[in-house]
């Protein structure tokens, strides 16, 4: 199958064709605006439903027959379980006992715990996956194995496409820590608490049929409704849908990496040397261990210049919370909740906020709040001398990493990518990076142990910065540097088979993964 | 047939390091093969350089394995060179580019407020150790070298001062105490190391020799660039030869091991350190006498800043000038502790101002109000106001709104 490729306005080759259905190449920040109305879900009467409101049916595999599992479909779960989810590898084994083939997984993103999926994806079960493809289910990609492409979405490209009827849930399953019979569900209770269920909020908005599954049913009713009965069909109870060690870890921590928080000390120096850290401010960091770090020294700012933070965005965990009731911060707009103090927060605290791909970072909403965030903290496996950056493929062209809320963030006012100038030898700054994910115009500061580098766009911030002791540098000092030390490392080589398709937030391809030539 | 020989290191805690495995063979060429994190990407370049040692040191026939975790070149280098050199008897080094900015000499009186010990066989920690902003950095060939791994390390510290760029720090090597300390300097002295501590230090024989050594290394090798030493005294001999220590050639500063002079004492390391006083006044006495900086001994919990910080204070107060450090976390405390205080900068910049008022009306005297001030007060203040400006707390050009 030869599908035509075309040039889009990053310089890439891409389909105009993903899994037989048309693609549009991306047109450039904003160019994109598709006219007509937002797809819509199914009419449904409440006729249809039971009048006293119990939708529970005895087992997951049940409940799969009564919403009409079959082939072709596609099929969402969430993952705010993280690596601890358990569900997701029972739906599909259960489809392959009932002999459905040809599924899509649609899901909001896949981990390690799911690995046992490759089954399914070997024997035909599923076709394809449209989500993150990493771990040993990237490996699997990246080796070419996978029916059809695979389509990496950010999670507000994720609402996006399932809004532009690009993707049509046929069934959702949300397994929820809380729920009562009606189908109202929520992440803040229950022994696989996970905080809050935004990713799974489009799912219960558009699929034909939703599955809430939970280990924790109460009486009607499951008060904070998260995930809104109304949208709800049916509703399992199963002895565990998580392992809640592996969904909320018990202490996250600031880096120890004496690498690390260089850099970390170097992104939070920048930020208050620039007055991008004022009375007033907002901003997001990411729970990995510098940006965790970058927050910690956020505070530390904060509280010696006596100011606070308007709102923070998280990733809720520990250390954002104790800022929040120490009153750095004033509102905590949480994504998706990383740990138990995270859990404790959005629970009790009224100003620890539930936040949805919706409100975030939709693509089709007048406005989302991605793009009133001040200080935005991000990683990239590789950026470029354009200072476009990747976060799913490794230089060697392996395919290991989901784009999560990566695209969505890069909206903010300033866009901080704080890495290291190389890894294990593989410079992470380069001339072009294997898969644009982020396209460089909107990246602003790349932070390095050896230097800081501004994008040429930001006049405003190398104007700020000229004065600055700070090791200030152009990108290319930095690429050069990093050449210097590692060597020029070779290029990866790639055969002609595309394994997976890079959404753009705005539903159109940005870029094309192809598999490694072995 | 020949015994298999092993250098370098792997697994989870192994990054930028190789591990080798090398047997000579009569038959068969050179059997090489290759693991490499990156090798899609480095695997030709690894094997070329792999091949190159190799045939360098002429062995022909050679089962040769690498498992790699990222290595740079002179790691690998170091590491097939260290296995070879552990099966065949040779004069010959194999010896990448030297960076030109590792070809610098340091000062006598260089401040040397912290200097960052690094176990010399990690590569891991040196790549990115210059990045601190430590005064000097030591790579170290004594206690953290395990005794087996003693000799591989050596060739890597050499490649090290050789290849890693440590960003204006100070190149410092602490070689093994006596006999094989000697030996150490083979593989420094030629390769522009700035300054050897040498552990144990208990009399100015003990330096001779090490003065001697370098002497005959560099008149073999025709250099001639300053080679400060560094002796730590780390015994209650040491402590009261500190003199003569002091007084040797060479010698730029006086350090205290305090671990090992408590051992030597048999009683216990304490915060508050009565234990240490006596050696420590001892230290800063005969280290000022000498004209030479005196360099406490490093504080071991690495996670607990405030008390280091009340430590550099109080070994400021005793007239130390800096201290080791263990973790690079540990650099700023020390230099912002060491740094002068407000009364101090002050007073400095008051000197350094006459100072150049003096010098831009062409007087050979400079006098603040009615007192004449001595050129060594001058020196003195500008390095105050040069740590203050080194730690931020003064600007660059702070003369441009000084109003006195």
């Amino acid at each position: 199958m030869s599908v035509e490729l075309v040039k889009n306005a990053v310089g890439r080759m891409v389909p105009t064709e993903i899994n037989g259905k048309p693609a549009v190449p991306f047109q450039g920040v904003g160019n994109y605006q598709p006219e007509g109305r937002i797809h819509a879900p199914k009419i449904v009467s409440c006729a249809d439903y039971p009048q006293d409101g119990n939708k529970q049916v005895e087992s997951l595999k049940a409940a799969l027959i009564k919403a009409g599992l079959s082939d072709g479909m596609t099929i969402s779960t969430h993952h705010h379980f993280r690596n601890g989810d358990l569900i997701a590898v029972q739906i599909f084994k259960i489809a392959q006992e009932l002999g459905v083939k040809d599924l899509i997984w649609f899901p909001s993103a896949a981990f390690p715990c799911q690995e046992e999926i490759i089954e399914q994806l070997e024997n035909g079960t599923i076709h394809h996956i449209e989500g993150s493809l990493n771990g040993p289910l990237g490996e699997f990609a990246s080796q070419g194995k996978m029916c059809g492409t695979g389509v990496l979405r950010s999670h507000g490209g994720r609402y996006q496409a399932v809004q532009d009827g690009e993707v049509e849930i046929d069934i959702a399953v949300i397994a929820s820590p809380t729920a009562d019979s009606f189908g109202n569900a929520n992440g803040v209770d229950g022994p696989s608490a996970c905080g809050l269920l935004g990713f799974a909020l489009v799912d219960s908005e558009y699929a034909d049929k939703v599955i809430v599954v939970t280990d924790n049913l109460i009486p009607f009713p499951c008060i904070p409704w998260q995930i809104q009965g109304n949208h709800v069909d049916y509703v399992v109870e199963v002895e565990q849908i998580g392992l809640p060690e592996r969904i909320v870890s018990g202490t996250t921590k600031i880096t120890k990496s004496p690498d690390r928080l260089h850099i970390a000390e170097l992104t939070a120096r920048f930020c208050e040397e620039a007055e991008l850290v004022r009375d007033g401010f907002s901003f997001q960091a990411g729970a990995g261990g510098t940006s965790l770090s970058i927050g910690n020294f956020f505070g530390e700012i904060m509280r010696r210049k006596g100011i606070k933070a308007r709102f923070a965005r998280g990733g809720s965990n520990k250390y954002l919370v104790e800022m929040l009731e120490e009153g750095l911060i004033e509102y905590l707009l949480d994504g998706q909740t990383f740990d138990l103090d995270g859990v404790r927060s959005l629970r009790e605290n009224p100003h620890h906020v539930n936040t949805s791909p919706f409100t975030s970072y939709n693509y089709h909403g007048k406005g989302n709040f991605a793009g009133l965030v001040d200080i935005v903290i991000l990683g990239a496996t590789e950026v470029d001398l354009d200072f476009n950056a990747n976060v799913v493929t490794h230089s060697d062209g392996k395919l290991l990493h989901g784009i999560g809320g990566w695209q969505n963030c890069l909206f903010g006012k300033n866009v901080i990518l704080p890495v290291p100038l190389f890894r294990n030898r593989i410079p992470v700054i380069c001339d072009e990076v294997t898969t644009i994910c982020g396209p460089g115009e909107l990246i602003d500061i790349i932070v390095t142990e050896r230097g800081i580098a501004i994008n040429p766009r930001r006049t405003d911030l190398i104007e700020k910065m000229k004065n600055s002791n700070l090791p200030i540098r152009t990108i290319r000092e930095l690429k050069e540097e990093a050449e210097h030390i590692c060597g020029i490392p070779a290029k990866p080589e790639f055969s002609e088979k595309i394994i997976s398709a890079v959404k753009w937030v705005d539903g159109t391809v940005l870029d094309i993964v192809r598999q490694i030539k072995e | 047939m020949s015994k298999k020989v092993t250098a370098g290191n792997r697994g989870k805690s192994a990054g930028s390091d190789c591990f080798v495995e090398l047997e000579l063979t009569d038959t068969g060429g050179i059997q090489l093969d290759l693991k490499s994190k990156v090798k899609s990407l480095f695997g030709a370049q690894i094997e070329t350089l792999c091949l190159e040692v190799l045939h360098y040191f002429e062995i022909k026939n050679a089962r040769f394995s690498i498992e790699d975790s990222g290595a740079l070149d002179h790691v690998i280098a170091a590491r097939v060179e260290a296995a070879i050199r552990k099966l065949i008897e040779t004069d010959k080094e194999f010896l990448l580019d030297i960076l030109p900015q590792n070809q610098t000499v340091t000062a006598r009186d260089k401040k040397r407020r912290s200097r960052l010990y690094l176990p010399g066989n990690a590569p891991k920690l040196s790549l990115n150790a210059g990045v601190f902003g430590a005064d000097g950095i030591i790579l170290d060939l004594e206690d953290s070298v395990a005794t087996d791994k003693k000799f591989e390390a050596a060739i890597l510290v050499r490649n090290t001062l050789r290849a890693t760029d440590f960003y204006g720090a100070e190149r410092m090597v602490r070689i093994n105490q006596g006999e094989k300390g000697l030996v150490d300097l083979d593989f420094v002295v030629p390769h522009f190391v700035n300054l050897i501590l040498v552990p144990k230090c208990e009399n100015a024989e003990q330096l001779q020799a090490i003065n001697l050594k370098i002497k005959q290394l560099q008149t073999d090798n025709n250099s001639s660039n300053p080679i400060h030493l560094m002796p730590i005294l780390e015994s209650a001999r040491g402590v009261l030869n500190a003199l003569e220590i002091a007084s040797a050639e060479n010698v730029v500063a006086l350090a205290i091991g305090l671990e090992d002079y408590t051992a030597d004492l048999g009683v216990q390391r304490t915060e508050e350190g009565t234990e240490s006083f006596f050696a420590r006044c001892t230290l800063v006495n005969a280290a000022t006498a000498a004209g030479i900086q005196a360099i406490d001994s490093v504080f071991s919990d690495v996670s607990d800043m405030e008390q280091l910080r009340k430590n550099v204070l109080k070994s400021k107060a005793l007239g130390f000038d800096g201290m080791g450090c263990i973790h690079p976390r540990q650099i700023k405390v020390i230099h912002e502790n060491y740094a002068p205080n407000d009364a101090e900068i002050v007073t400095a910049m008051k000197i350094v101002n006459a100072f150049h008022i003096a010098s831009e009306k062409g007087l050979g005297v400079v006098s603040l109000g009615s007192k004449m001030i001595d050129p060594p007060v001058v020196k003195r203040a500008q390095t105050t106001i040069d740590m203050a400006i080194n730690v931020g707390m003064i600007d660059q050009d702070w003369r441009d709104d000084y109003v006195g």
